[in-house]
């Protein structure tokens, strides 16, 4: 087997902009914002970037094709820029091309930005769109919301678990993460809110009721990677180095095969244990400090906790009520409030993702800070949905970790 | 001579309260208290007089073979194309094979029983599919809203005796028009009742029962069910009486539970009184519209061993009371309910790939590898078997008819159809195959992980823009259907 990139490649510099739905401004000042942040943070120049790959999940809209979108907003000194599109995990995918452009020594600074303009739609949640000409005639489109609540069925189906209990688990993610975005400057939604704000929230797709359901943002996020000599070399002393970055794409099986159960991502789970190998981690439950998952929904947050290796089968609703994945648990989850409360600019969140795990390394979290610094942050971009989904997954920790 | 082989039947699974059409209306037509009683069948709004007309039709076939289909029929004055065929949309989705004839009859509300005397002779060459589906179009608050019902029946025909032989046929053909509707045009215009009783029902379709009894020198006192399918009460029983029949011979109209089915009303009939009837017995049939037919039948000894599940009182059976008028109106298209941005999402069709993939969205068919047994839908180069990603080792795998179990579910609020919420989730079929199915006549107690699914032919989508219709298949809840 390939011995994978751990330690490859460090991330020199990141930024983020500010989530939410940002009326005034159209998707190159949000890209704009964040690589000035992430520059600065680098301490280069536009000229020492040798690539940048640009993600964004609902690539036919607002920005166009191609990833010449970034170049102009940027300003980019002409070097190659690919626009990648993989779902919701398309942040994940643009942060996988710069760093192996850098692993495979291609590129001494390569970039990664992430951008999604949602609120140009003119309607709440994400736009509808097609999934190809097959798709279209035999498939069922449904919403996103539709499309993960059916997790929810399968998994009490599976457990025996009641609907009322699951329904408290759920709200029980959801508040966590109220919790913990009201202490981010950043993120889009700022209000803490309590159980039964969310157990009697308006149904959106049974069972998962409005605060079951994350925010949809304007965003855009930007992270700069280079290798440690040469981080070093520019005057870094604390470093942060890419552990281990997989993806695993469902091939049909789910979805046309035999054996799924429909309760849990296949997915994310061949993608964590090759995560682990990688990066070297043994028993992912105590040495994944911190955790920024896909939480697109509750339920999505609450199966992953099982699909990651951190809770047992059928048991992490238990974990999620007694309080293990709060900001004070043993393995926080969503300290920055996550895709519920940061935000979910689509082509940005796997890069926002890993810009949270990057801040707690290097104690810049500011008022969400975790105290006892995590030997390994995880970050787990999913996209897709239950049936057929990207699930990607980086690992993050300081140099020598 | 020729005769019925089969019988089958499909009533939409909603009935609509007449009294609820009534309560809404009667500030305005008072005078259709008359009718405010009873209820009658609609169409899902996912469903047409093609959707209709598949269910009928796989009612009828349940017992037979599909290559045992020479020729497919379809009556209606209501299908959805006017000019793509309608009968080879039906075709398409009974999976028949490609060498069977296909016709689509229409223009009158006699074109049911017409169609089924020309299908009689057409039998002697192979045995033909007839079938008569209808979904009318009334303006709210009028009678016709009250009097139609939306329903399909099919007839299996052969060169042989069957359940019923025929004894013969009699038409009357004048251009007496009771109503008429243009091309193109959305509602019937009308002439007055007590003409049409008079002159129409009283003399025209007389003449063809008198005539059909004459030339087959049958009794009058000899008919033993009537199946005139004439809307209107009593029109039946004078008709009767005029001609000499016996009063009990007049078969039940099932105006007060389904309503008046057009076209497909004297199929419908004549598949309830199959139930039902005795060998030996003497049935006549009459449709009316532009003149009458009178088709004479006669029960063979075979009716004994006729199939005791299934046709028009199975799905009768299977219903649901519908109160909301404005539900009834928005499903017919007669509101435009503000639908929101989500419903803007583009149907347009895409002609080459559905006719590529014509077997797997019209037909339901998946695939099977042949070394491996895995089933799957839909069929692909490269096998899903995990083990074995054998490469062009399928064959064809029909999956329409076999019952389906849920796996995963939904009740989405946000997604835009019709008739909100929209369930959807994985079906897994018994034998093998899975696939993610819409739902529909579903209720919430109906839909749970484990329970039992049956896959139905209906419209997926309507293309705004183009108006083309799409049609798949989504799966309903078997408990409570037949």
């Amino acid at each position: 087997m390939a011995n994978g990139i751990r330690d490859k490649v460090a991330i020199l510099g990141m930024g983020c902009a500010r989530f939410g739905e940002r009326w005034e401004d159209d998707a190159d000042q949000l890209m704009v914002e964040a690589y000035l942040e992430a520059m600065t943070d680098a301490g280069i120049e536009a000229s020492q970037i040798d690539a940048a790959w640009l993600s964004v999940g609902f690539d036919a809209m607002n920005i166009g094709p191609s990833g010449i979108p970034a170049a102009i907003a940027l300003r980019l000194p002409n070097v190659a820029v690919t626009k990648v599109e993989n779902y919701c995990a398309s942040g994940t995918e643009a942060f996988r091309g710069a760093v192996y452009a850098v692993a495979s020594g291609a590129a001494d600074i390569a970039l990664a930005v992430g951008v999604e303009k949602l609120k140009d739609t003119g309607y709440g949640g994400l736009p509808v769109r097609t999934r190809g000409t097959t798709f279209d005639m035999i498939g069922v489109v449904g919403s996103a919301p539709g499309n993960f609540a059916q997790l929810a069925s399968a998994y009490r189906a599976k457990h025996g678990i009641g609907r009322d209990e699951l329904k408290r688990a759920m709200a029980h993610v959801s508040v966590k993460s109220h919790a913990n975005g009201a202490k981010n400057p950043k993120a889009h939604l700022r209000k803490v809110i309590d159980m039964d704000t969310a157990l009697n929230a308006p149904m959106i797709a049974e069972p998962l009721g409005l605060y079951d359901c994350c925010g949809v943002s304007d965003g855009a996020a930007v992270a700069i990677v280079t290798t440690p000599e040469i981080a070093r070399a520019l005057g870094k002393k604390d470093l942060v180095t890419v552990k281990a970055l997989q993806l695993a794409v469902s091939n049909g099986w789910e979805l046309q095969g035999n054996g799924w159960d429909g309760s849990y991502f296949h997915t994310t789970r061949i993608a964590a244990a090759k995560a682990y190998r990688e990066a070297g981690i043994t028993d992912p439950g105590k040495q994944v400090g911190l955790m920024e998952v896909h939480d697109c929904f509750s339920i999505t947050e609450l199966v992953t906790m099982e699909d990651l290796h951190i809770s047992e089968e059928g048991k992490g609703w238990r974990d999620v009520l007694d309080g293990r994945f709060d900001a004070d648990g043993s393995n926080p989850c969503q300290i920055d409030g996550g895709l519920k409360c940061f935000g979910h600019p689509i082509g940005a969140s796997g890069i926002r993702m890993i810009y949270e795990n990057y801040l707690q390394l290097l104690g810049r979290a500011g008022e969400r800070q975790r105290s006892t610094p995590p030997q390994f942050c995880l970050s787990h971009n999913l996209g897709g949905m239950p049936n057929q989904n990207v699930a990607a997954i980086a690992i993050v920790g300081m140099a020598g970790a | 001579m020729p005769g019925i082989k089969s019988f089958g039947a499909y009533v939409p699974r909603r009935r609509l309260q007449r009294d609820a059409v009534y309560q809404a209306n009667r500030w305005f037509a008072p005078g259709l208290k008359g009718l405010a009683k009873g209820e009658r069948a609609i169409a899902n709004w996912d469903e047409d007089s093609v959707t209709m007309a598949v269910e009928a039709a796989r009612d009828c076939l349940r017992d037979h073979s599909s290559a045992e289909v020479a020729t497919v029929l379809l009556a209606s004055t209501s299908l959805p194309f006017a000019d793509r065929q309608n009968a080879g949309i039906v075709k398409e989705a009974l999976n028949l094979s490609d060498a069977v004839g296909t016709l689509d009859c229409g223009g009158s509300q006699k074109a049911g029983t017409t169609m089924l005397i020309q299908a009689f002779h057409a039998a002697a060459a192979g045995p033909v599919l007839a079938l008569a589906s209808e979904k009318r179009r009334a303006r709210p608050a009028s009678e016709d809203e009250l009097v139609n019902g939306d329903a399909a029946a099919g007839l299996l025909l052969t060169a042989e005796d069957g359940i019923a032989r025929l004894i013969g046929t009699h038409s009357v053909s004048v251009d007496f028009i009771d109503h008429f509707r243009p091309s193109g045009a959305e509602f019937d215009y009308g002439w007055e009742s007590r003409w049409i009783r008079e002159e129409g029902h009283g003399k025209l379709a007389h003449e063809a029962v008198a005539g059909v009894l004459e030339a087959n020198e049958v009794a009058a006192g000899d008919i033993s069910r009537f199946i005139a399918a004439i809307p209107g009460k009593g029109a039946a029983a004078s008709l009767a009486k005029k001609a000499g029949i016996r009063a009990e011979a007049v078969v039940d109209d099932l105006s007060a539970v389904l309503g008046h089915a057009g076209t497909a009303q004297p199929l419908l009939l004549l598949a309830h009184a199959l139930e039902s009837a005795g060998p030996g017995e003497k049935l006549l049939v009459v449709g009316f519209g532009q003149g009458a037919d009178a088709i004479l039948l006669e029960t063979t000894p075979a009716i004994a061993d006729r199939r005791s599940s299934g046709g028009v009182s199975a799905s009768l059976a299977r219903s649901c009371p519908e109160s909301n008028y404005m539900k009834y109106l928005a499903f017919a298209g007669h509101l435009q309910l503000e639908l929101g941005k989500r419903a803007e999402f583009e149907q347009k069709p895409v002609l080459t790939a559905l006719y590529r993939n014509r077997k797997a969205v019209m037909a339901l068919v998946g695939g099977r590898c042949t070394r491996t047994g895995t089933i799957q839908f839909p069929r692909s180069e490269i096998s899903v078997n995990q083990n074995d990603a054998a490469v062009g080792t399928q064959e064809d795998y029909p999956l329409a008819d076999r019952p389906a179990k849920i796996l995963t579910f939904t009740a989405d609020n946000l997604t835009y159809t019709p008739d909100p919420p929209g369930y959807y989730g994985m079906i897994e079929f018994e034998g093998g195959g899975r696939m993610m199915a819409e739902f529909t006549d579903a209720d919430p107690e109906a839909i749970e992980v484990g329970a039992p699914m049956r896959m139905m032919f209906r419209v997926k989508d309507r293309d705004q823009r183009s108006g083309f219709i799409k049609y798949f298949w989504k799966a309903v809840p078997a408990a409570g259907s037949n």
